[in-house]
């Protein structure tokens, strides 16, 4: 396996070389250093001075890849896309074009705000879609599988946005039972987590019981739960023991990929609820012109995303002995 | 298990009554229930603290509460009046000629060489507790050399153990003069300090010279690998000022300094109210340019060090910034005097009590509306603004259109407070184009048939709920120079409706007749073709379509086909700059109350293509422009207000605009917040806000009272509703076990 997990590593270095490359293409291709520059600058009193000192200080002087007024190995390291990426490699974000801020340390702070609406929304949800998802499959052809799966298109019908003004309106402002929107740090954080913790739940819901039920559906078909059954195993047992235990990679697949993630926050939810968090991040690194962060996040992403796809796939190892990484 | 279900039964109870004496919903701990501090609220993460950066309203209000320039605006009196804030008395500048001879004040701007200010500063006034101030027995600073190891558990400068205050200097206003020319800080303002300021440029080029030397030098030594924002983050470049002569900044007393102007420049004086001239210890810039604190992202751009009426507490940009009262503060007392109505309106209760009145504030990040204006309405924000979406549900026109807080506020006791911003917003038309522009009879006569035509009036009242008032000149209220009532009206596009008292937009016919003589009869050309002009902007918003919509229609009420170029804010700015348009919107925010800052919009030597200034229509008048020079280096007098009304009258003549608005900000307080008087000018008002936290807390407590009652009755409803469900389930599970 450890030969494997290393192959799959050395994949992940040209990919994540390429998205670099891409991101800085694409970045500079929409916007100019000098864009950057003046959308950092503001609108009153831009003048081509203060736009060149402006570049000169973050080092958007430099050419994008190439740098033809040096000799040497001058020629690719004195350039945007080098003097930017390099430090990447050791995790070493730099500072925000915006506003100087280290990315690093900005990151470290804000992911934990965004854990702790993510983590337990994430760990909840699972349990509640697995268990209902189970229920509705083995009810099938039910009326409580017909309203199951009614109620859950309903739910995946509606808008987050809804479940949010919605659940802030009838929960903080008519019941008057949780704040409105705000955050806390420690145990205090406690009564700000409850209501975008029940929202992002309800929120995910439908959609992941209707995918979990057709996989449920499938296993329960199939002749090693006629055999659980026909060796007299309660129905307990052979829903959560057989059952569950062979649905696990479509599961596993869905859910481990999505582990890296978390942290990354949501941007409404953070947004509405007024959560510190990393949500809106990159969004408003994009909106801004930040090509500090942008690259940064798009660089941590790739990572996450390598990291999510090389643990799903050691994750199926664990729920299948047929399984073989090598 | 009787007494067990009893048990729980009593603990049910006791929760829901308890649920039921608090407030779950509060925001804040409940310790700080009855503390004296302010809420407010910020929805744009600020992106400069540092004094020598900042340039945005959003920024200010945090700053010009820590940090005090040598001027400030009375709080309560209008016009804007500059009084002296950290100085003993207002400066007044002294003029001299080429030959050194002293000029009196009313010295024209041609025959004077040198202006000089004297500042004299008030002595005692003291630096907030900070890390950077604290120092050894030898006098050499605690904290020079901080490793990253010992920063566990320190967030920003307040949770350093030492921490030291000192008295403020002349050294430190000279420092942060010196900062606004370091090229490395690239200020904001330096291009327009540099035409005033003697030596400016030139110690701005010696400090450029020194790091350029500095960066070949590490450059040449690293080689290849030399990176300049990794290089310059592990070993920052510290330059010693003092090494570098700036003529026109003179140390003349341990608190008193002077400043030379290459020339008379009587604006100068409001630029020393803004943050810019805050003072700045040099010990701020060695602490702050500490690679370790900066990986903490404990910089002054984000920390700000200051005498004035609070300090930072804490920065959590994502969340809340807390500003608590500084403690050495003792430079000022509520104002004793305001404007007619003032003391009816109780903003003289707390005259001459020392300030700050409020011992805390804490603005938090609301970025959503929706929910800062329901937390508003509990009581947790003790002001707000008010978006479209509340506008209705906020505020009431009652008789002859008299805007007042609804009903629902009223009760709640909720007061409006509005004030006209000194912003203008405008169109432009490029008098360099071919089609809109140029000097002609004609062309001037299709930009007034144009002006007539864009009904400013319907606009406020579709747009911004009423929120605006029409713009007949450069100039908005309350700023010298405009003028109210039938004088103030432009003749070429209203009249004065003696009946309502108010200015009337001249008709369509009027519009049509003007484009008619400009050679567009019924808005076509000579060909018959429909007249067609194009309509650059970058508004990509929600409400964007609808305003584009509104304008292309106003056009086709001329019969004039508006082509709308909408793109992204870059490009939108490179067709200004290169001149590649034909009509546009545009607005400007005053700097300082005076005209200057507004008429110089339209000044020939401000051209946008030509000399990259800010007058965006490229408008030449040989005769504004002559005006001009002599209306800026005034006094406000009737003699000033002549120049400007002919001013006014080549600008309407020549229509390079057509006159927008200007913006009216509606803002609603609780009745607990006290002396709330918005003052566009003024940036450090927070420290003249009173408070009556007893009865903020009185009314939260009433306001937000849970109701629990509906929650149990929709679980009790589920718990019975899924009954049959579980039976249902229950059964087939012992049918397939008795199966099995």
């Amino acid at each position: 396996m450890l030969k494997y997990i290393l192959r799959r590593l050395a994949y992940a270095v040209p990919i994540i070389i390429g998205v670099n490359v891409i991101t800085a293409l694409l970045f500079f291709y929409i916007n100019t250093p000098d864009d950057i520059a003046r959308r950092m600058l503001g609108e009153k009193n831009v003048t081509p001075e203060l736009v060149d000192n402006w570049k000169k200080e973050r080092g958007y002087d430099l050419p994008l890849f190439l740098n033809t007024k040096e000799s040497g190995l001058s020629v690719l390291t004195q350039t945007i896309f080098v003097q930017r990426s390099a430090p990447l490699l050791w995790l070493d974000f730099g500072r925000s074009d915006r506003n100087n801020v280290a990315i690093g340390e900005e990151i470290r702070t804000r992911m934990w705000p965004s854990l702790a609406i993510a983590v337990p929304t994430f760990i909840l949800a699972i349990l509640i879609e697995l268990t209902l998802a189970m229920i509705i499959a083995f009810m099938r052809s039910t009326y409580i599988d017909r309203w199951g799966v009614v109620v859950c298109v309903a739910a995946m019908s509606i808008s987050t946005l809804f479940y949010i003004i919605g659940g802030q309106y009838m929960f903080g402002k008519i019941l008057k039972l949780v704040p409105i929107s705000g955050y806390d740090s420690g145990m205090h954080a406690l009564k700000f987590v409850l209501l975008p913790v029940i929202v992002g739940v309800v929120g995910a819901v439908g959609v992941s019981v209707r995918f979990y039920r057709t996989v449920f559906l499938e296993e329960l078909g199939k002749d090693f739960v006629r055999t659980a059954r026909a060796k007299g195993l309660s129905e307990t047992a052979v829903l959560f023991k057989h059952t569950l235990k062979n649905a696990m990679i479509p599961v596993l697949t869905n859910v481990v990929v999505s582990l890296p993630f978390l942290f990354y926050g949501s941007l409404i939810m953070e947004n509405f609820f007024a959560i510190p968090g990393l949500g809106s991040f990159m969004i408003d690194a994009i909106n801004a012109q930040d090509f500090a962060i942008v690259r940064s996040m798009v660089y941590l992403g790739s990572l996450l995303y390598i990291t999510g796809l090389i643990l799903t796939d050691i994750s199926y190892t664990l729920v299948d002995p047929r399984v073989r990484l090598e | 298990m009787r007494i067990s279900s009893k048990i729980r039964l009593i603990i049910i109870i006791a929760s829901f009554a308890a649920l039921n004496s608090c407030t779950p919903n509060n925001p804040y701990r409940s310790e700080e229930k009855h503390e004296n501090t302010l809420y407010s609220t910020f929805d744009e993460v600020p992106k400069h603290m540092d004094p020598a950066r900042s340039y945005s309203e959003n920024e200010y209000a945090i700053i010009a509460q820590i940090y005090e320039p040598p001027l400030e605006y009375h709080y309560l009196k209008r016009p804007y009046e500059l009084i002296p804030l950290t100085l003993t008395k207002l400066p007044e500048p002294a003029y001299y000629d080429k030959a050194g001879k002293r000029l009196g004040s009313n010295a024209t701007p041609e025959a004077v060489a040198r202006a000089e200010y004297d500042l004299i500063i008030k002595k005692g006034l003291m630096y907030q507790d900070h890390p950077a101030l604290a120092k050894n027995a030898d006098s050499t600073p605690v904290y020079a050399n901080i490793k990253a190891s010992e920063l566990r558990g320190i967030n920003g400068p307040d949770d350093f153990k030492l921490k030291a205050t000192r008295e403020l200097t002349a050294d430190d206003y000279i420092y942060a003069v010196m900062r606004l020319a370091d090229p490395k800080i690239g200020s904001p303002i330096a291009p327009i300090l540099s035409q005033y300021i003697l030596g400016f440029d030139e110690f701005s080029a010696s400090v450029g010279k020194e790091i350029k030397a500095i960066r070949e030098e590490r450059k040449k030594a690293a080689g290849a690998t030399y990176n300049r924002t990794e290089d310059e983050k592990k070993n920052p470049i510290r330059i010693d000022y003092s090494k570098h002569e700036f003529k026109g900044l003179k140390k003349t007393g341990t608190h008193s300094f002077k400043i030379i102007l290459k020339r008379k420049y009587p604006q100068f004086s409001y630029w020393l109210a803004m943050p810019f001239f805050a003072p700045m210890p040099k010990e701020a810039d060695v602490f702050y340019n500490q690679p370790a604190l900066a990986d903490k992202n404990i910089t002054l751009d984000r920390f700000p060090i200051g005498t004035g009426p609070y300090f930072m507490k804490t920065l959590n940009p994502r969340k809340e910034i807390v500003l608590e009262k500084n403690p050495h503060y003792s430079n000022g007392f509520y104002p004793t005097e305001g404007e007619a109505g003032d003391k009816e309106a109780g903003l003289l209760k707390d005259a001459g009590k020392p300030l700050p009145l409020v011992s805390k504030i804490v603005m938090k990040l609301e970025i959503e509306a929706i929910p800062r204006w329901n937390k508003f309405l509990q009581g947790y924000y003790d002001l707000s603004g008010i978006t479209s979406d509340s506008f209705d549900a906020a505020v009431a026109f009652g008789g002859k259109g008299v805007v007042e807080p609804s009903d629902e506020m009223k009760k709640k006791g909720i007061a409006l407070v509005t004030l006209v911003k000194p912003s203008s917003y405008f169109h432009i038309f490029n008098m360099n184009d071919k089609t809109v522009g140029g000097y002609s009879e004609e062309k001037k006569k299709l930009r007034r048939a144009i002006s007539i035509a864009l009904d400013q009036e319907e606009f406020i009242e579709i747009f911004t709920n009423g929120r605006g008032v029409a713009a007949m000149t450069p100039i908005p209220p309350k700023i010298f120079g405009y003028e109210e009532g039938s004088a103030g009206i432009n003749p070429l596009t209203h009249e004065w409706d003696a009946t309502l008292q108010r200015p009337k937009r001249k008709s369509l016919d009027e519009a049509k007749r003007l484009l008619k003589e400009a050679g567009y009869p019924d808005g076509r050309d000579k060909t018959g073709r429909p007249l067609t002009i194009t309509f650059d902007n970058a508004w990509t918003g929600a409400e964007s379509a609808q305003h584009i919509n509104w304008y292309i229609k106003q056009f086709a009420k001329l019969g004039i086909s508006l082509v709308n170029r909408t793109t992204d804010g870059n490009r939108f700015q490179e067709k200004m700059t290169n001149g590649d348009f034909q009509f546009a919107f545009w607005g400007w925010n005053a700097d300082y109350p005076d005209p200057e800052n507004f008429m110089f919009l339209l000044y020939g030597p401000n051209g946008k293509v030509k000399f990259k200034g800010e007058n965006g229509a490229n408008y030449s008048s040989a005769e504004f422009d002559r005006l001009f020079k002599i209306m800026e280096n005034m006094d406000n007098s009737g003699e000033r207000l002549e120049i400007i009304r002919r001013m006014n009258e080549i600008a309407r003549e020549d229509a390079p605009w057509a006159f927008g608005y200007h913006p009216v900000s509606f803002t609603l307080k609780h009745g607990w917040a006290g002396n709330y008087k918005p003052n566009a000018m003024a940036n450090n008002e927070m420290k003249y806000y009173g408070l009556d936290a007893l009865e903020r807390a009185k009314m939260r407590d009433a306001w937000n009272r849970p109701v629990v009652w509906p929650v149990i009755a929709v679980l009790l409803l589920l718990v019975i509703s899924a009954l049959p469900a579980i039976m249902a389930v229950k059964k087939k599970f012992g049918a397939q076990a008795k199966r099995n």
